[in-house]
């Protein structure tokens, strides 16, 4: 039997986003978690699974089970996933498949990261014996994509601008906003390099953060009386290379294939998704990310965006809170959390009528990919 | 000891510029270093003929026991490549604008390194050719836009 619509986000909680002096990750996460279950309106004590997203910034042995210690929570299944952003998707899958199979019923996912406050070398790695030429940091890796993007395709920097705009014109109203500033394509144009071709603004923040989500069946979320719950409809999974010269392309991303899994379990298509929350680390993953998910043709999401289409109003907004680029820097919760919101119907920027919400969470550099279909 | 260091009452040296990310040397990648010393380009391969970098000790297609090291032309084409306008190591703060590219060889595997032209004359899939390049005694593989390749 599908799956579709048996599985439900029954509560999402986050912390503050941006600088969180003296903050830790377990703290943090606990902090999420006790307002994912405060939304769920449902007690700790029914929890029993517990799966983290390991902290960026800071790896830790065991780090899953110090959070479900910190929770008071003796789960029978948890620990820690590595597998960057698209690590979300892949938990909230986990969690699925493994109440599917009787092996638990309630499961928190959580995820928490200090790098503003504490440290953010890991943004800045060598690329292993690479570094010798200079390859460090992951903004370069996304940089070298981006450029192939415009040497196969004539993308034009005001595409990508038009990125940046949609997101930090939808953060500018959110209250919990890390960078609530509205931005003009002269700005961004004018904003210094980072990596060329990567402008500051092309960049997702770095934040401190956590957000956390409790998963359970449909059945049990009406046995427990949770108020508003929101059916996962499908999701999908792709990944490709470490490195980024160990893959064919530099211009297809692994939301192909991911997308194909999630559309086909959903039983829907790009055409009937009313509102989409596109991992943006920085703006080409966006663009080569509406490519491959099938809402334009290849090559052609720069004038895909370039009219406002993903927009707030538009045929196709993204990232209504704001995102990577304007909400906070944290890989990609946080975009669930506001996909939840869209199809319960209160999210600030609410999208009249939306039925069904695409989110793409993605790791590495375009490492892995996870899609997840919402409805409502 | 006790017998004081002649250096210590000598002025303080200028703030010496950071040694660079040398690459980590090991049994399994060394053919590849030496073949640079001597001026050339190795890709690794396998009984098939399948070639690939960096070194493994099994090919990545078959799964065979890798099979040796062979000289690759030295031609390829510029896949893409980065400008840096950031130091995120300081041994490079002193080279910036700096580029990274990533090249595809002849042979077909791929590899980052850097174009010793200037930055603006870069342009997507220019052919390029190997340009051997000292860094504090580490050879390293880097290329230069050249003649067309030969396929």
């Amino acid at each position: 039997m599908s799956l579709r619509g048996r599985y439900v986000i029954a509560g999402v909680g986050h912390t503050a986003f941006g600088k969180l002096p003296g903050s830790d990750t377990v703290s943090l996460n606990v902090e999420a978690c006790r307002g994912a279950l405060a939304d769920a309106r449902v007690d700790k004590s029914v929890v029993d699974a517990v799966f983290v997203k390991v902290p960026t910034s800071a790896h830790q042995f065991m780090f899953g089970q110090k959070v479900a210690e910190a929770l008071g929570i003796a789960p029978r299944m948890g620990g820690a996933w590595d597998q960057g952003g698209a690590a979300n998707v892949t938990l909230i899958s986990f969690a699925i498949m493994a109440i599917e199979a009787g092996q638990c019923e309630v499961a928190l996912i959580c995820y928490a990261d200090n790098p503003r406050s504490g440290s953010r070398a890991v943004y800045g790695r060598p690329r292993g014996d690479d570094a010798a030429y200079g390859w460090l940091s992951t903004a370069a890796g996304y940089a070298m994509i981006h450029r192939r993007h415009v040497i196969e395709h004539g993308t034009r920097p005001e595409h990508f601008g038009a990125v940046a705009l949609a997101c930090r014109r939808h953060g500018a109203g959110n209250p919990n906003a890390q960078l609530r500033s509205p931005l003009t394509m002269d700005a961004y144009l004018s904003s210094p390099w980072v990596v060329d071709p990567l402008r500051r603004d092309d960049c997702a923040l770095v934040s401190d953060g956590a957000a956390a989500l409790v998963v359970m069946s449909a059945k049990r979320a009406r046995e427990l009386g949770v108020p508003q719950p929101v059916p996962v409809l499908g999701f999908g999974h792709g990944q490709t290379s470490f490195e980024l010269p160990q893959r064919p392309t530099l211009t297809s991303t692994e939301a192909a294939r991911a997308a194909r899994t999630a559309f086909e379990m959903a039983g829907v298509g790009p055409k009937d998704v009313d509102v989409a929350q596109l991992y943006d680390c920085f703006t080409i993953t966006v663009l080569m990310t509406l490519e491959d998910y099938g809402f334009c043709a290849k090559g052609q999401s720069g004038p895909f965006v370039a009219d406002g289409a993903i927009e707030f109003g538009g045929a196709l907004p993204v990232n209504t809170s704001g995102g990577l680029l304007s909400e906070t820097g944290m890989p990609g919760l946080q975009l669930i959390i506001e996909g939840v919101r869209q199809m319960r119907g209160t999210a600030r920027l609410q999208v009249p009528g939306a039925g069904v919400c695409l989110v793409s969470n993605q790791g590495g550099t375009m490492h892995t990919h996870g899609t997840l279909i919402l409805g409502n | 000891m006790t017998s004081p260091d002649p250096k210590s009452t000598a002025a303080p040296a200028p703030k010496p510029v950071p040694a660079f990310p040398k690459p980590e040397i090991t049994e399994l990648n060394r053919p590849y270093w030496d073949a640079l010393e001597q001026g050339h380009l190795v890709v690794q391969h396998c009984a098939a003929g399948h070639a690939w970098l960096p070194a493994r000790r099994h090919c990545p297609t078959c799964l065979a026991d890798a099979a040796g090291w062979r000289r690759a032309s030295g031609r390829g084409r510029l896949v893409s490549w980065v400008v840096y306008h950031t130091a995120y190591h300081e041994a490079f703060a002193a080279r910036l604008p700096y580029n990274v590219a990533l090249v595809e060889l002849e042979e077909g595997p791929r590899l980052i390194t850097n174009i010793v032209d200037a930055n603006d004359a870069l342009r997507g899939d220019a052919p390029v050719v190997l340009c051997v390049e000292r860094e504090e005694g580490q050879a390293l593989a880097r290329f230069r836009l050249g003649a067309a390749t030969s396929r």
